[in-house]
């Protein structure tokens, strides 16, 4: 299996500690069902592993299938510029059902964000720069459908399942850990 | 597979209920050669729709990406529509997988294209190929890379 250079920055968005030896990262699309599903065993196993996993979020939105997937992604990048990156991310897949551009302003006030700011912000050019790098990242990873897992720059490429992800992740950490010590 | 450094053989297959396109008209831009075994396989992970998710990158190259199976032209009038494909779906279907054969991606048992991939240069000339496990979405990467390769080799 071949390490890719995922190489995390400053501008990505990451959930835990920044000294933790699992790194997760998902490639993802904020209308496509697999990702909705893909959702609460995240959850779960960040839950699980606590300080030991780092989790990040990336978007690869397919526009032409999604019609809403760019929009959202945009939102997400709106929200970080309050420092609510993980709410907005959060309550767009607990409500992919009915996601739509109407409904993501109602997500925004229901986060709590300043609606007027927000507004103003997802006009702004260079969140959708950010939304294109992420995707054109994905790409340069070989990434092929959503979502797509990287585990310490390690692909995985099982099943779509809470508990063989997790073994996977608990086998990388094993490895990293022998490796450290 | 057919050798890196050959011309691309040419062939005529059609791409609409009623229009045709030929390789050769292609030529003075690159054309990337998509062989896949079938329409309608699941989307979020389909290799088509992917491809039409990164035709803007394949454009600044000056590349054009066709890709064929043996499907009818109805069966892709349907899945490019509903999927919203901004390319050709070549139909290689009578006689059935002729130019899949000619390229060295049809598979005899299953009676479908193989997943292969080439890239042609603006000449004609196939730079890059590669053929992919049937179930494998083979990804965007490797394409991408060979234009770039093609135009960096210009500089």
């Amino acid at each position: 299996m071949t390490t890719l250079n995922i190489n995390l920055t400053d501008k990505d968005h990451a959930y835990g500690s920044n000294t933790a030896t699992l790194e997760l990262v998902e490639y993802g699309d904020y209308e496509c069902p697999y990702c909705g599903q893909a959702y609460p065993f995240v959850k779960n196993i960040q839950e699980k592993l606590g300080d030991e996993m780092i989790f990040v979020f990336r978007n690869f939105p397919w526009s032409n299938i999604h019609p809403h997937a760019f929009a959202a992604a945009v939102a997400t990048e709106a929200a970080a510029l309050q420092n609510k990156f993980w709410e907005m991310h959060d309550i767009i897949f607990e409500n992919q059902q009915t996601l739509s551009d109407k409904n993501i302003l109602w997500f925004a006030q229901h986060i709590g964000l300043d609606a007027e700011r927000f507004k103003e912000d997802i006009q702004r050019s260079e969140l959708a720069e950010k939304v294109k790098k992420d995707f054109e990242s994905g790409i340069r990873l070989g990434v092929n459908r959503t979502p797509t897992f990287f585990v310490n720059g390690k692909r995985y490429e099982g099943h779509l399942h809470e508990e063989q992800l997790f073994q996977f992740l608990e086998d990388q950490l094993k490895i990293a850990s022998t490796s450290l010590g | 597979m057919l050798p890196i450094g050959t011309i691309a053989p040419d062939f005529e297959l059609y791409a609409t209920p009623d229009q045709k396109v030929r390789l050769g008209e292609l030529r003075s831009k690159k054309v990337i050669l998509a062989f896949y075994p079938a329409d309608w396989s699941p989307v979020c992970g389909d290799q088509m729709a992917l491809y039409n998710e990164v035709g803007n990158y394949f454009t600044k190259h000056n590349a054009q990406l066709v890709g064929i199976s043996v499907d009818s032209k109805w069966s892709h009038l349907a899945f490019a529509g509903q999927n919203k494909f901004h390319f050709p779906l070549l139909s290689d279907f009578e006689p059935k997988g002729a130019v899949s054969r000619l390229y060295e991606a049809y598979d005899k048992e299953s009676g479908e294209s193989q997943r292969a991939l080439y890239v042609l240069d603006e000449d004609g000339l196939i730079r890059w190929s590669y053929l992919s496990p049937r179930g494998i979405n083979p990804g965007a990467d490797g394409i991408l890379n060979a234009l770039e390769e093609i135009d960096n080799l210009k500089k």
